[in-house]
């Protein structure tokens, strides 16, 4: 039988002392993985410890300087993916390579098309080829489904489902939980366990201690660009990983004395909004949010939480009903002087609302705060004070670069994030909006953004955090709003919650 | 950072024009003619003094051009609509400094305000239409040259602005008076524009506003991210609004050099194809002023000095591939350049964090 001979052989893929330098920089050193067959195998390390430099390795997308890579237990040089694929190797992307206006099969099959005479797709044969694989791994798809008609968790396992069809026998998943809501992510794992059952072997990366402590048989944890430690997760936990991962004791937010302030800082009264093709976005929503608070805001994206945040931020208009904040009416309030009365913003997306990409950093500082002191005087730009407080930003929330001249987009997104947290929170701010505000962002700077923003709060300010991952929200939120559907659905004290009825409540059932 | 940001800035253009310079010496090769006489015969012809003083008030109405389209390119707009601005600033400039009466200096003032406003107010329909209505401003601004050239034939008729001075087949504007003219400069045998100083001015006050006010970083963070910059409280529909009408205000002054100090009327002879020089050198001089001006230069050095060609039999048409070369290299070897860049900086990040790993990285191994 062809499974066990697959389990005959102990590693299915073994790296011995990879090395990867870029002029500078050693991106991986001494990286050595032993990955049996028929396991799931994490990967963990904080943004930048080389976890995606070794995958580009083993997938064939960079070149080693040093080092073996032995696939069923011979050497291999792999050129290019394809070389990694030919030998069994697939990868599952972090962010999705689909086509939208095409099916399910379509997407699976585009770039390895079963074909007649070299050019007329066999259609037939790859839908039958695509249903057994289904049907074997338990994937639940639909061949015929147009792609738009899927949601995040269906398009994941088109992506398994694509690799799959090349013939994988070792899946590669970058992070692949980073954008499922919880319910999603048990099916995913279900997903998962029924491959290793079939033999086949998974790479999972992560820096979720929970899932990868929950999924894997072996974890494998890294830190600056080499592989430091193997642990089985029955014999770990939580806390030695996250040690191993940063390499020392870990910083706690402390909570500090609840000092909520009588007056209310932001009050949404009913509020509606319509999208632009008459789809209600936003139904009646009531939020009271005091200085010295921090609000969670749970729901699984596309609720209303961002259509929210813009009608707080006076980027668009409610329909009815009204939105409150700091005092102003933010429907006709101009948002410059949103921000002027004292509201931060950390947006959701800091790639496209928060940074200017191509601008240095110091310029980047001024953004959002061109309208007033310090960052302006008069209808002039101050540069003196912006590159100043850049220094400041980047030496207090230990941005890591080698200046404040260097543009956005070359550093990593973990110190973009906690570029942007420090420009918002510069100024003691009255109200601080924080969309996902440690997304993607690894465990020492998540510290490091948790503690600020628990600062923030015992100088009384008000925070809504708008957030997807559920350790943040129980870690600092005293309230938890649920949105679903562009309603908020219910309010929960996180003392007395657990994950699973706030997960329930996400997805709309009756909760507590 | 600055220095190697200026050192690239000059690196890039000379490889454009050299890469330009090697496709027309293969060309000229392949015609049989000697390319490296053929470039000096440019150079000598070019520098001359004479052809120098039209070189300049070329490239002084080049210039403007470029500067108009580079406050587009700032915004991501592509002002193609350069052509009809200019006519519109230049026809209701020569009409309004013909019909009034004023002392001087004011009455040069008044004309190029008219030009600016004329120019801006044709590109306000375009903004509008881009910001209200989501019409691409490439497809509306081409309808628009064309609005504009059958509008002014129209008003250039007799019985309406025009007039058709006898022994002229050339419909044009009534005369400006003299108190409405600019003096030009009389240097090397010829006569320099003295709009050439409202020029400088322009390209001084173009560099101010975008770098030093906060109004210029409005403009070229929705430039760089509409969303971003609509994040961070900028009207950032009204800002693409404002910096259509400002482009079209400046494309208004590229006549107004020729206007006043040489044919002080508007007439069917004005030239066209504004637009893609002016687009063209904004690209070549990379936005900046004075990037842009060395472009002005080398555009009207090479126009100029082309008909000299045809003594030697070589096609003046040689220039347009010249320039359509170095063009397209700029495209390419700006490029180049950002990616350099961005290597170079993700390479100092890199290093600096790899600096702060380092000792952590050590105490590992020992503990290991």
């Amino acid at each position: 039988m062809q499974l066990s001979n697959v389990r005959e052989i102990s590693s299915v893929l073994e790296v011995i002392g990879v090395e990867k330098r870029y002029p500078g920089v050693v991106a991986n050193r001494d990286v050595s993985i032993q990955i049996a067959a028929g396991t799931i195998h994490a990967i963990i390390g904080e943004n930048g410890a080389g976890k995606s430099t070794l995958m580009k390795t083993l997938y064939g997308l960079i070149k080693p300087d040093a080092g073996q890579i032995k696939v069923f237990g011979s050497e291999v040089n792999l050129k290019s993916p394809q070389d990694a694929i030919a030998l069994g190797i697939g990868m599952v992307h972090q962010h999705f390579k689909l086509a939208d206006n095409a099916t399910v099969l379509e997407n699976v099959i585009l770039g390895s098309e079963p074909t007649r005479f070299g050019f007329v797709v066999r259609y037939e044969e790859a839908r039958k080829k695509l249903i057994e694989i289904a049907e074997n791994y338990g994937l639940d798809i639909d061949p015929d489904e147009p792609l738009s008609n899927l949601g995040v968790g269906e398009r994941q396992r088109v992506e398994i489902a694509k690799v799959l069809f090349r013939g994988a026998k070792i899946l590669i998943l970058d992070e692949p939980t980073a954008v499922l809501v919880p319910q999603e992510v048990d099916e995913l794992f279900a997903n998962l366990r029924e491959l290793v059952k079939k033999g086949l072997t998974v790479i999972f990366i992560s820096h979720k201690l929970d899932e990868v402590l929950s999924i894997a048989d072996d974890i494998t944890i890294m830190r600056q660009g080499t592989t430091v430690a193997t642990r089985k997760p029955n014999k770990t936990n939580k806390k030695e990983l996250a040690e191993l991962m940063v390499g020392g004791e870990l910083p706690k937010p402390k909570a500090g004395e609840l000092k909520v302030s009588p007056e209310s800082i932001l009050s949404i009264k009913s509020a509606s909004y319509f999208r632009a093709d008459g789809r209600q976005i936003l139904d009646g929503v009531n939020l009271e949010l005091h200085g010295g608070e921090i609000v969670g805001l749970a729901g699984v994206e596309g609720n209303g939480q961002s259509e929210l945040i813009e009608l707080i931020m006076g980027l668009i208009q409610p329909a009815s009903g009204s939105v409150e904040v700091l005092g102003l009416d933010a429907a006709t309030t101009l948002t410059r002087e949103i921000r002027n009365a004292g509201v931060a913003y950390i947006p959701q997306d800091r790639q496209r609302d928060g940074l200017l990409m191509t601008a240095p950093l110091w310029e980047n500082r001024i953004l959002g705060h061109q309208f007033a002191e310090p960052m302006a005087k008069s209808i002039w730009v101050n540069k003196g004070a912006a590159m100043e407080d850049s220094k400041r930003v980047v030496g207090e929330f230990d941005v890591r670069t080698p200046g404040i001249n260097v543009l956005a987009s070359a550093l990593s997104g973990g110190n973009q994030q906690k570029f942007i947290v420090g420009r918002e929170l510069t100024g003691d701010p009255k109200l601080i909006v924080a969309a996902q505000p440690t997304r993607g962002v690894d465990v020492g700077a998540q510290a490091i953004i948790w503690e600020h923003l628990m600062q923030a709060r015992s100088k009384g300010a008000g925070i809504l955090l708008i957030s997807a991952d559920l350790e943040e929200l129980f870690s600092l939120s005293d309230r938890i709003a649920v949105m679903y559907s562009g309603k908020i659905v219910s309010i929960l004290n996180p003392a007395k919650t657990t994950p699973e009825d706030l997960g329930l409540a996400m997805t709309g059932a009756k909760s507590a | 950072m600055t220095k190697s940001r200026i050192f690239w800035g000059i690196v890039a253009p000379t490889a454009a024009i050299i890469n330009s310079l090697f496709f027309v010496y293969i060309i000229l090769k392949l015609r049989g003619v000697e390319p490296i006489e053929m470039f000096k015969l440019m150079v000598s012809y070019g520098f001359d003094p004479r052809n120098l003083v039209s070189e300049i008030n070329q490239t002084v109405a080049y210039y403007m051009a470029g500067v108009a389209a580079a406050i587009g390119f700032k915004m991501l707009l592509f002002n193609i609509g350069i052509d009809g601005q200019y006519r519109m600033g230049a026809f209701f400039g020569a009409v309004v400094g013909a019909a009034v009466n004023l002392p001087p200096v004011l009455h040069v003032l008044l004309i190029i305000l008219v030009a600016m406003l004329a120019g801006g107010a044709w590109a306000a329909i375009a903004g509008y239409l881009k910001v209200k209505r989501g019409v691409n401003e490439v497809i509306s601004n081409i309808m628009l040259n064309f609005i504009a050239a059958a509008i002014i034939a129209f008003l250039l008729s007799p019985n309406l602005l025009g007039s058709l001075p006898e022994g002229s087949q050339n419909l044009q504007t009534k005369p400006i008076p003299s108190s409405g003219q600019m003096p030009t400069i009389k240097a090397f045998e010829g006569e320099i524009y003295s709009f050439l100083f409202i020029a400088v001015v322009v390209g001084i006050g173009y560099w101010i506003m975008l770098n030093k006010t906060v109004f210029g970083f409005n403009l070229r963070a929705t430039g760089l991210s509409f969303r971003a910059a609509r994040a961070s409280g900028v009207n950032a529909p009204r800002m693409i609004f404002i910096t259509t009408v400002l482009s079209g205000a400046i494309a208004g002054l590229v006549g107004i050099g020729t206007l006043l100090s040489d044919t002080h009327s508007y007439s069917m002879a004005f030239p066209s194809g504004y637009a893609f020089t002016g687009l063209a050198l904004a690209l070549l001089g990379r936005n900046h002023p004075v990037g842009i001006f060395f472009a002005a230069f080398l555009w009207s050095f090479l126009e100029r000095s082309a008909p000299v060609l045809e003594f030697e039999g070589v096609p003046p048409e040689i220039v347009i591939v010249m320039q359509g070369t170095i063009v397209l290299s700029i495209v390419i070897a700006y490029e180049v350049v950002a990616r350099i860049n961005l290597r170079q900086q993700q390479r100092a990040v890199g290093s600096a964090n790899s600096e702060n790993q380092i000792p952590v990285a050590e105490q590992v191994k020992e503990t290991k």
